[in-house]
């Protein structure tokens, strides 16, 4: 089954499917008026698809436990106010990075 | 003319500081890619077709216990379904576009692309810059920086020490953009619910926990807002 032209078929198939579902709103919205509920929510994309990557990310994904499992949480949350105060994209991601390697080297 | 020309430069220029996180993931989809026995072209053609290392991850793992066709392809787009979102929010912005133009947008549409454009579009300046060109910069930048690492990694490996830990420049940058995102208390409940949400739903297969949390937050936030707006 691992053949390398099973690769291709997945590529082949796997990007083609992927491509209509990153298209297909993008392809009808001229077309199609879509009901006011639907444009109501779409304000909450942002705010509701981020947070469930992030969350995840920081508090259950690369952390090995121990008092080093905190350095991904606490420089998270640096960055949570960093980016409240400064708005700045770049800023964020310094001073989180900048946490995170610091409590790694002393914790 | 100018005006485009100047929104694809803002666009790119916007997304420098999030191309350093873009690589170490590229390198790991690269690497990844040629330890299942790709050849460099055969690992770059893999990256470029899906264009989504999530779910190229999981369906190189799959392939490498010998599920079949139907199970590799069908988690691959179980954990593409975000884009879907992304999709629906981002339109309304880029219809000025035509058509094969706004293909090629929907190709290079990615997590960050997304996150960076759409934060861009919101801010109350939003309506300055042409938006599918700006959205065609920050897009490519991306597109590039991952292509890059694909490269590296699938013909030297992951260089960069995992002790730095570049992959979490991205939970960063979704921190980035979506703090100024929460403007009132819907969409503050919206991200607090959809956080929580993932965060308990995370042991279900195929990212679907992502999908739990953020369909909860939108239909919260939405309820929310009716609510008061009857008030």
């Amino acid at each position: 089954m691992t053949d390398p032209a099973n690769y291709w078929l997945v590529a082949v198939l796997l990007g083609l499917g992927t491509f209509l579902i990153r298209f297909s709103f993008i392809l009808i919205v001229d077309r199609v008026t879509f009901p006011e509920a639907v444009v109501r929510m779409l304000r909450f994309i942002p705010a509701s698809v981020l947070p469930a990557i992030i969350v995840p990310a920081v508090l259950l994904h690369g952390t090995d436990g121990g008092p080093v499992g905190l350095a991904r949480p606490v420089a998270a949350a640096v960055a949570v106010l960093v980016a409240w105060k400064t708005r700045s994209i770049l800023v964020t991601i310094l001073s989180g990075m900048g946490t995170l390697w610091l409590l790694r080297a002393f914790l | 003319m100018n005006d485009i020309r100047h929104s694809f430069l803002s666009g790119a220029r916007d997304s420098i500081p999030i191309l350093l996180g873009m690589v170490p993931f590229g390198l790991i989809c690269g690497a990844v890619s040629a330890g299942a026995g790709m050849s460099l072209w055969g690992a770059l053609g893999f990256t470029w077709a899906i264009n989504a290392g999530a779910s190229q991850l999981a369906a190189l793992q799959l392939m490498e216990h010998h599920a079949s066709l139907t199970v590799v392809v069908l988690t691959g787009l179980i954990i593409n379904l975000r884009f879907f979102m992304y999709s629906a929010s981002i339109a309304p912005h880029l219809k000025t576009m035509p058509l094969p133009g706004r293909a090629l947008l929907g190709f290079i549409l990615s997590d960050q692309a997304y996150a960076m454009s759409i934060a861009r579009f919101n801010r109350e300046d939003g309506a300055e810059v042409n938006k599918p060109f700006y959205f065609l910069g920050v897009a490519l930048a991306i597109w590039v920086s991952y292509s890059i690492g694909a490269v590296f990694g699938a013909s030297v490996g992951t260089f960069i020490p995992p002790a730095w830990d570049l992959g979490f420049a991205v939970p960063l940058t979704f921190t980035a953009v979506v703090v100024p995102a929460i403007k009132d208390r819907p969409t503050a409940l919206a991200a607090v619910a959809a956080g929580t949400v993932a965060y308990f739903a995370d042991g279900l297969p195929y990212n679907l926990g992502l999908m739990a949390g953020a369909a909860t937050g939108i239909l919260l936030g939405y309820g929310v807002e009716r609510r008061l707006a009857r008030d």
